[in-house]
């Protein structure tokens, strides 16, 4: 066993101590330490990755030694790698770019507590990552919960606290459908590690029994993991919680923490129970129709918007639905275009809500679009970020959400059932993505009106792009350059996935 | 199909009290009730998994006597999946109390709809 295979253990006790030390820190030194400590995990994971990929072949890592069906166990491949790699860029860049508003949206003594919480995300969410167990993968969506409930109420205006308790509300249905489920599968199977799960489901499939059991084994798992995530019709929390949190928690929780869920409902299918009874028991048919449903509804509301923080998460209620549009298509290109757009979307959403905050911070904290009117001028970097965002959710060429479009699209040709649906959807919600990002970015690059505020100037004096802390201006610039780099060089990536979920069955 | 209702009691209830509470927890509109329905939905977890790792006639599964044979003592992986269970809904428990807390410090109502409703209009004032 080479020294390597130790690392995906490493990030998340890592994280997680990062976490328990933070508690006795003084807010900056928290910052420091979680920044290092998600830079470590970023490096940790790209070594994971780079191992997957020189062998070629995944591995299964013993906790304490103990050997299958007593031992707890990770697992790590090519998938896992550059999932962790990846969120955990995204989660670093969030956190560097949110940090001078963090240090003003949350209460002085409160500066460490939110670092904390940082903490205690990234190391759920790389344990949701790389966990082989089910019941463990069930306590940490609940930390995963705890923590993203405590990134939301941590602005203490009213908005976060009752965005928070609908949060939590929706998300303990959410766990308690998923905890459930897997009581079911214990009940079948006996086990709760993933790989002999499946060989005692694949034994169970083939003499025939049980059939009623697995179908609401999969219905209970799948229905649980989508509320969590915020699929049509389960969204109703998501505009308030996204919307009205600090730009990092924004980011981390509609970039990451969704998607983390999405990430376990996938391994649940393909590590748990095999694609093919997935298939078969047509929850893929459900989760498309909502899919489609929720990229629908979610981009006529986002037009319905005038505020620019609702706007940007009600458009994420829409690529929640993309990701479940590719899910349910059943097929392995689907499901690759979807794994693709987890990243895609994170990627975007973390810059869009980084530099909305920028555009903000120059239209006197106002989020309105009549106040946001030549914002683009008087904050010229955030204006060019959230220009790259909105295109690359339209699905502009050259940036990640095109790749993602075009592969949802080449996909839906694999299906002949679907193909038309899929099509259209994706058409019908690209004009709309256009109709909402393009009105507001319009209105970015038009002359304010009546001179609210002289070009150039914010209403707290910072001239220009020269506000920006330079943190938010290296997060801004690294999301742009990593959408560039999703939309131009996304072959390898693509590659890697296809390789990663050929691993996961 | 119904002759055979009796031989399951335990996970019926379990499914029972887990439909009521998983109601309560989605309608109610009333947070501690909420609380207490996330309350009710948990434990029916708990009783289904206890009931399902339970083996009539065997012993609770703590070596005494010497005897080591494993068909002497119940599934003892339940009960330890209870007990994880457990911790993790009594801090979930713990959070949304804390936040009802905070919520009626504030709106001095426990009532989700209303603390919404004043929710708004305090925001309609501050504009």
């Amino acid at each position: 066993m080479s020294f390597v295979q130790n690392f995906p253990f490493f990030s998340i006790i890592l994280a997680m101590f990062s976490g328990i030390v933070s508690s006795v820190l003084k807010g900056k030194k928290a910052r420091v330490l979680s920044i290092c400590a998600i830079g470590v995990t970023m490096v940790l994971s790209a070594a994971v990755l780079a191992h997957c990929v020189v062998t070629g072949e995944s591995y299964v890592y013993w906790m304490g030694h103990f050997p299958a069906p007593w031992g707890n166990e990770i697992r790590a491949g090519v998938l896992e790698g550059l999932t962790a790699l990846l969120f955990s860029a995204i989660m670093l860049l969030s956190v560097i770019g949110g940090v001078k508003y963090t240090q003003t949206d949350v209460e002085p003594g409160k500066q460490n507590l939110f670092y904390i919480l940082i903490d205690l995300m990234l190391s759920s969410l790389l344990a949701l990552v790389y966990t082989n167990d089910l019941f463990t993968a069930y306590v940490f969506v609940e930390i995963n919960t705890i923590a993203g409930c405590g990134l939301i109420m941590i602005t203490q205006t009213g908005r976060s606290l009752t965005a928070a308790i609908r949060y939590m509300v929706m998300s303990s249905l959410g766990s308690g459908l998923f905890l459930i489920g897997l009581s079911l599968l214990y009940d079948v199977t006996g086990q709760l590690l993933m790989s002999p799960a499946q060989e005692a489901v694949g034994k169970i499939v083939e003499s025939g029994q049980y059939e009623i059991p697995l179908l609401v084994i999969v219905a209970v798992g799948s229905v649980g993991l989508a509320i969590k995530s915020g699929l049509f019709p389960f969204h109703y929390w998501i505009p308030d919680t996204y919307g009205y949190a600090t730009p990092t928690a924004s980011a981390i929780l509609s970039g990451l923490v969704s998607k983390g869920y999405i990430f376990l409902l996938i391994k649940f299918y393909y590590r748990v129970l095999s694609p093919e009874s997935v298939v078969r028991s047509h929850i893929g048919n459900v989760l498309f129709l909502f899919g489609v449903a929720g990229m629908m509804l979610g981009s006529l509301r986002a037009i319905m918007q005038t505020d620019t923080r609702k706007m940007i998460a009600y458009s994420s209620v829409a690529q929640i639905g993309y990701i479940y549009m590719g899910i349910g298509l059943g097929t392995p290109e689907g499901m690759i275009a979807a794994v693709f757009h987890i990243f895609s979307h994170g990627a975007t959403k973390a810059l869009l809500f980084l530099s909305a905050r920028g555009l903000y911070r120059v239209s006197g904290d106002r989020t309105d679009f009549l106040a946001l009117r030549g914002s683009g001028y008087r904050n010229r970097l955030a204006g060019v970020g959230f220009l790259v965002g909105s295109l690359s959710m339209v699905g502009f060429p050259m940036l990640s959400g095109f790749i993602s479009k075009l592969l949802f699209a080449t996909s839906a040709m694999a299906s002949p059932g679907k193909m038309l649906t899929t099509l259209i959807a994706l058409a019908v919600s690209t004009v709309l993505n256009a109709v909402y990002f393009l009105r507001l970015l319009t209105g970015l690059y038009r002359p304010a009106r009546s001179g609210a505020y002289a070009a150039g100037a914010g209403p707290d004096g910072a001239a220009g792009g020269r506000g920006n802390a330079p943190g938010f201006r290296i997060a801004v610039l690294c999301l742009i350059a990593f959408n560039l780099i999703l939309g131009l060089f996304s072959q390898p990536i693509v590659r890697a996935i296809t390789e990663g979920l050929a691993m996961f069955s | 199909m119904l002759g055979e209702l009796n031989l399951n009691l335990e996970e019926e209830a379990a499914m029972v009290l887990f439909g009521i509470g998983f109601t309560m927890l989605l309608l109610h509109r009333n947070l501690i009730k909420k609380i207490l329905g996330m309350n009710i939905m948990d434990t029916a977890i708990y009783l289904f998994l206890a009931a399902k790792g339970y083996i009539a006639g065997r012993q609770v599964p703590i070596l005494t006597g010497g005897v080591t044979d494993p068909a002497a003592y119940i599934n003892p992986i339940p009960s330890g999946l209870v007990l994880t269970g457990i911790v993790v809904s009594v801090s979930t428990t713990a959070l949304m109390l804390a936040l009802t807390i905070r919520l009626y410090e504030r709106y001095h109502s426990l009532d989700l709809d209303r603390i919404l409703i004043s929710m708004k209009q305090e925001e309609e004032e501050q504009l």
